[in-house]
């Protein structure tokens, strides 16, 4: 213990309080001050730059999203309207055929209204042609049966016996 | 631009190497025998461990048999009875036993034991008791540019330079680029690992600064101690004392009233037992933090020395037992693994005091805003900081 304070050197001790402080002194202000500085500097900007990556990935994600959503949208929208054509293609196919059903039944309608009336004309024609050929045949035979007086009178006899059953 | 400052460089190199032969290549001392004995190799180390008035590189005995000494002399700068007296360390030439007397304005200056005494008025040789002490003369505060006041202004300047070039970088590009590279990530080191954990995010870059410098300065110069230059700069008490006296100021000024109070008045205790408590934490406080801090780094760098040197040694001293090629060996050997171990301690060192002058000052800044809890006798449940305070 002696020998150590006699090795203490109050000059060297003043001398380096001296020289610290300066150095102290001189370090803080021409080194450590604008390297702390910068190095702080430099860290919030790494950390702005990520943060601001960061948000850019984010914002990139929601976009993609957005995108996302419209390209459903879209396809929803592809499909409603293929539904909705399907569905008035088939419509029309019914209305369609209803329509040349009805139209049909109107021919045949009009078809069988015309046969029913050419049938009518055809029956009364021939009806008035067997009359005619009725009323020959009747001429004919009356002739030939008037040129006989007593057939004639049969003939009356006939009719009036027929008149009164009538 | 760059040419010219290489051109410079190259020349101030020239001349630092120049130097010492010119000035000292004449100077030789009477001492002149070479160091291999056991006693020698003690009083060598001995003499290293102490600072020295001046820079010597390596000495040999030439063929005449004188000692020469290779190096360069520092001014000596020392307050004497007549006030402020300076001249060259060479006027000692080398004289470390009080044998060579410099006369100065009158007064008579010796130099033993790497300290320097006026001469009582009409005494003109030194006289020694028998321990050896100086009796008719008295020890002078000593100013002088000493070798470890060289070392420090060296280094400090090395440091300086290194970091002011770092600084300078970042004014024009954000990545530091050479040598600014392996600076960069120490300071951020000791920003991130010693200054911000042990003082708190609030309060740490107030003294950031303080604990980058205290922390290059130590280290640097703790290796600057393991070159063949031979510094032992932090090995000087005077300087770990200055340096842990430099924390405890900082603490004590910087102690907030939570710190003070619970120095002064414990909080939490009973009353009877807090002025003892005062007692025990002022002790604490202002003599056993700094002494555990003064005395580590002292303690742990002059022993590095003195193991390394005492490794070498043994290529003297076993060299008859062991042989020449023997001795060397495994003087070599062992002194190449102490070495990387002294490479350690260096950084470890400067570490560990930086590391405890942030948990000293943490200890004084750390805001209590919390309460503590008390249990219900009164006694107070520690919390983590008060745990980190018992710990150390």
């Amino acid at each position: 213990m002696e020998t150590l304070l006699n090795d203490f050197s109050p000059g060297l001790f003043a001398v380096q309080t001296v020289l610290l402080l300066l150095f102290i002194f001189l370090m803080v202000k021409f080194a450590w001050k604008p390297i702390l500085g910068s190095l702080n500097e430099r860290e919030e900007g790494i950390q702005g730059a990520l943060d601001a990556a960061e948000k850019a990935k984010r914002e990139m994600a929601n976009l993609q999203a957005d995108n996302e959503r419209l390209l459903q949208e879209a396809r929803l929208e592809r499909e409603a309207m293929l539904k909705e054509a399907r569905e008035l293609k088939s419509k029309m196919i019914a209305d369609a055929e209803a329509e040349a059903q009805s139209q049909a039944n109107k021919m045949i309608a009009q078809a069988q209204e015309a046969i029913t009336n050419e049938k009518k004309a055809a029956m009364a024609e021939l009806k008035s042609h067997v009359a005619g050929l009725s009323l020959d045949i009747a001429e004919k035979v009356v002739r030939n049966e008037l040129s006989n007086k007593d057939k004639q009178l049969q003939l009356v006899e006939d009719m009036l016996a027929e008149a009164t059953l009538n | 631009m760059k040419i010219v400052q290489q051109s410079f460089k190259c020349l101030a190199l020239a001349i630092l190497m120049f130097l010492p032969t010119s000035i000292f290549a004449n100077n030789a001392t009477q001492d002149g025998g070479q160091i291999n004995t056991k006693e020698k190799v003690d009083a060598y180390i001995q003499h290293h461990i102490k600072d020295s008035h001046d820079f010597t590189f390596f000495s040999y005995t030439n063929d005449a048999g004188e000692r020469k000494h290779v190096g360069f002399a520092l001014p000596v700068i020392i307050w004497s009875s007549e006030g402020l007296v300076t001249f060259m360390s060479s006027e000692f030439h080398h004289n470390d036993d009080g044998t060579v007397v410099v006369e100065k304005d009158g007064l008579k200056f010796v130099k033993s034991h790497s300290k320097i005494y006026e001469l009582e008025a009409g005494a003109k040789t030194v006289a020694f008791d028998e321990e050896h002490h100086v009796t008719n003369g008295k020890r002078l505060l000593d100013f002088s540019i000493t070798k470890s006041v060289f070392g420090i202004l060296l280094i400090s300047a090395l440091l300086f330079f290194w970091f002011f070039r770092l600084a300078k970088q970042y004014k024009k590009r954000q990545i530091p680029t050479g040598f600014g590279r392996i600076l960069e990530p120490l300071v951020i080191y000791v920003r991130d690992e010693i200054a911000k954990p042990n003082i708190g995010d609030k309060h740490y870059r107030r003294f950031t600064g303080y604990l980058l410098t205290v922390f290059f300065f130590i280290w640097f110069l703790n290796l600057a101690g393991l070159t063949p230059l031979g510094f032992n700069v932090t090995g000087q008490l005077a300087v770990t004392a200055c340096l842990a006296l430099f924390t405890l100021v900082i603490y004590a000024v910087s102690g907030n009233k939570d710190f003070w109070q619970h120095i002064l008045w414990m909080p939490g205790v009973p009353y009877l037992i807090r002025p003892v408590l005062a007692v025990i934490e002022l002790v604490g406080t202002f003599v056993i933090k700094p002494f555990s801090l003064l005395i580590r780094l002292f303690a742990n760098i002059s022993a590095g020395h003195v193991i390394v040197m005492s490794l070498i040694a043994i290529m003297f001293v076993l060299k008859d037992s062991l042989g020449v090629a023997g001795a060397t060996g495994l003087s070599f050997m062992l002194a190449v693994l102490i070495m990387f171990i002294e490479i350690l301690v260096a950084f470890l060192q400067a570490y560990i005091f930086t590391m405890l002058s942030a948990l000293f000052i943490g200890m004084a800044v750390a805001e209590h805003d919390h309460e503590h809890e008390h249990t219900a006798s009164g006694l107070e449940i520690p919390d983590e900081e008060d745990i980190r305070g018992d710990f150390v």
